[in-house]
């Protein structure tokens, strides 16, 4: 039992930054922009997360700084593809090679400190449970606020006129320009949101999952919360749900290993990258978009007609 | 021709003249020493050891020398690129530091005969490629003395990178050791197919540790086992370099790599032009492989077995692989008293029994 727990435990961490990414790059793609720079986004927000924390020793300004960074790449996306008119794909991978490269850089000077543990919950009472205390109670304060974020996110979208407005656009911009919203002005701002999900998703794998910073640490995580989305078929709920399947696959291959059974690691290993071609194989292919909850006009460059 | 093409030329000839004069005055001057890393010289593991000797070569030869290094070069198709730069530009002492380099660096050799290349942990040579390695496997049976007395739950975690017989033979060494002093251990191995991979190998020691590993070992790059390790309050074993930073109180000893000698030597030899393709496998009495100081908190009878073992490896008495042994299928592969040898050791694709589990392909 107590390694079921842990092994759950283990799923509900290595899915968070998973959640953070995917449901930010979501919100992104309703509004009808394409981002891939999701890993650029997310490594970023890792850096800025770790070096706000070695140098201030606070866990609240280094989620912030991720906030902040991630959210400034995707203003530079936002630029380049909504105001300068260019390619949303090339911008998107140009912007991962970019974050990349740019975090390497700043990391230099941080890769061998190691940060402070980030605190988990300790509510008196509910957090000494048997079973459910670690499961349900145990958790830092991110692995809630993912939580949160699904319900809010559902909420707006579904319920309120700016969520509308927001996949009006995403539908139909040129129908969305004419009855007069700023569609341009909508898109910088789901951008924004979409990279300081990112931010915070790279800022979870730096200062909770591994307090290290090292290049690359994202791994590839940023193109799974892309393919997260489309699997998700632009749902928040199923959007959460594949972020859970995508970390759980990981962290069970691991724990299979130890326990001996036999499959081959690394069969298990290429799993979630797998999937992530055959989704990113179906979202550039026209055909298939339709059947696919796609918001019609995802991708497309908005060129306002005077 | 008239007389200004005739002036032309010569001044043209004069100028390609001066240029290659100066080149090649220059390459006399100071020897180039070129390296190639598998991973970031910020890893505090392997690359980061590799460095070590770098900056022990500038301190030795001061301005005789100059020295390059590349990180993070992948194991593919880019490594050959890299060498091949290196080479073009004049290096030639080139030392390229990881398995996956084998290729790229021998099909560079054979283009630039001039050049002087030292490959680690492989096993092909060429008239100038030479390979270099430590015996890892001697101090992962001392450290695995340490873990075999050391552990309480009997369980002793090992992340491990690439089925390769490096790998191998130290899964199996550590295990012979702490079976030696425990005849109870298990051994849990995951495998992680990186050699640098923080996150990963942090969720592979949170894995182990949650199925019940109190020590762990590691064959790969990062600190983030020996961070979760001391996260835990547990014990681990540093890999390459001393982790002591990332773990205080949970480092029971680290294996580290000194290149120093080894390199200082190889510039040497080319510098006097003595230098010869050769193999090198230095233990612990060659002094390549060094410990950590031990944890203060093992007991001085076990820090005692631990140190005979050491004294009795480096002066030849004791072999970590020495019969009888038998593979994990059962077949005898040592007979009483016979020590392995070298060409079976780096072709090793079994575990010993005793271990569960399979290795991967």
């Amino acid at each position: 039992m107590d390694l079921a727990v842990n092994i759950i435990i283990g799923i509900i961490i290595a899915a968070t930054p998973l959640v953070y990414a995917a449901i930010g790059e979501l919100v992104a793609e309703k509004s009808g922009v394409l981002n891939l720079g999701v890993e650029g986004m997310m490594i970023i927000g890792a850096v800025a997360a770790f070096a706000a924390t070695i140098e201030t020793g606070s866990f609240i300004l280094g989620v912030c700084a991720a906030i902040i960074c991630g959210a400034l790449m995707a203003l530079i996306f936002a630029f380049i593809t909504q105001t300068l008119l260019a390619n949303q794909v090339a911008t998107g991978l140009a912007l991962t090679m970019f974050g990349l490269g740019l975090a390497a850089l700043l990391g230099q000077a941080y890769s061998g400190k190691s940060a402070p543990t980030f605190p988990k919950l300790a509510i008196p009472g509910l957090s000494d449970l048997p079973i459910l205390g670690p499961l349900l109670f145990g958790h830092d304060i991110l692995v809630y606020m993912s939580l949160a974020l699904v319900i809010a996110v559902a909420w707006f979208l579904a319920r309120t006129r700016t969520g509308l407005v927001i996949r009006a656009i995403g539908e139909n911009h040129d129908a969305a320009h004419a009855i007069g919203y700023p569609v341009v002005a909508y898109r910088y701002a789901t951008l924004a949101f979409g990279g300081a999900c990112a931010g915070v998703g790279g800022a979870y794998l730096s200062i909770v999952q591994t307090p290290l910073w090292v290049e690359n640490m994202t791994a590839g995580r940023g193109w799974i919360a892309l393919a997260l989305v489309v699997f998700a078929a632009w749902r928040p709920w199923r959007a959460f749900a594949g972020a859970y399947l995508f970390g759980g696959i990981t962290i069970v291959q691991l724990h299979s290993q130890g326990l001996g059974l036999e499959v081959e690691p690394q069969l298990l290993a290429m799993l979630p990258y797998i999937a992530t071609i055959i989704v990113l194989v179906l979202i550039s292919s026209d055909r298939s978009r339709a059947h696919l909850n796609a918001p019609a006009k995802l991708g497309q460059t908005f060129f306002a007609p005077a | 021709m008239n007389i200004f093409t005739a002036i032309g030329r010569a001044a043209v000839l004069a100028v390609i003249a001066t240029i290659a004069f100066s080149a090649s005055a220059q390459a006399a001057d100071k020897l180039k020493i070129g390296f190639v890393y598998v991973g970031p010289v910020g890893d505090h593991g392997w690359s980061y050891q590799h460095q070590q000797g770098l900056l022990a070569l500038k301190k030795e030869f001061g301005d005789k020398i100059e020295t390059t290094y590349v990180e993070k070069v992948s194991e593919g198709p880019d490594a050959e690129r890299v060498i091949q730069q290196l080479a073009q530009k004049g290096h030639k002492l080139i030392f390229t530091t990881s398995f996956g380099f084998m290729n790229p660096t021998l099909k560079v050799a054979r283009r630039f005969k001039n050049s002087y290349f030292e490959h680690a942990t492989g096993f092909k040579r060429s008239k100038n490629v030479a390979t270099y390695n430590i015996r890892y496997y001697e101090g992962r049976y001392v450290a695995g003395i340490l873990a075999g007395k050391i552990t309480k739950s009997n369980t002793i975690g090992y992340i491990a990178s690439f089925p390769i017989p490096e790998v191998i033979m130290g899964i199996n060494a550590a295990y012979l050791g702490a079976k030696s002093v425990n005849p109870d251990v298990k051994f849990k191995i995951i495998w992680v197919s990186s050699w640098f991979d923080p996150g990963k190998e942090a969720n592979a020691a949170k894995a182990l540790t949650d199925q019940g590993a109190d020590i762990l070992f590691q064959h790969t790059d990062s600190p983030a086992a020996m961070k979760l390790a001391e996260e835990k309050g547990i014990f681990a074993v540093g890999q390459a370099s001393n982790m002591h930073a990332f773990g205080p109180t949970a480092q029971l000893t680290a294996l580290i790599n000194n290149w120093t000698p080894y390199y200082v030597d190889r510039v040497k030899a080319v510098m006097n032009g003595t230098w010869k393709s050769t193999n090198t496998w230095g233990g612990i009495k060659s002094g390549m492989l060094q410990f950590a100081k031990w944890n203060p908190k093992i007991p001085a009878d076990v820090v005692k077995l631990a140190e005979d073992a050491r004294d009795a490896i480096a002066a030849g008495k004791l072999h970590p692989f020495t019969g009888p042994l038998k593979k994990q299928d059962g077949t005898l592969f040592l007979n009483k008293g016979e020590k392995i040898a070298d060409k079976a050791l780096a072709g090793m694709n079994f575990y010993v029994e005793g271990i569960d589990g399979s290795l991967p392909k």
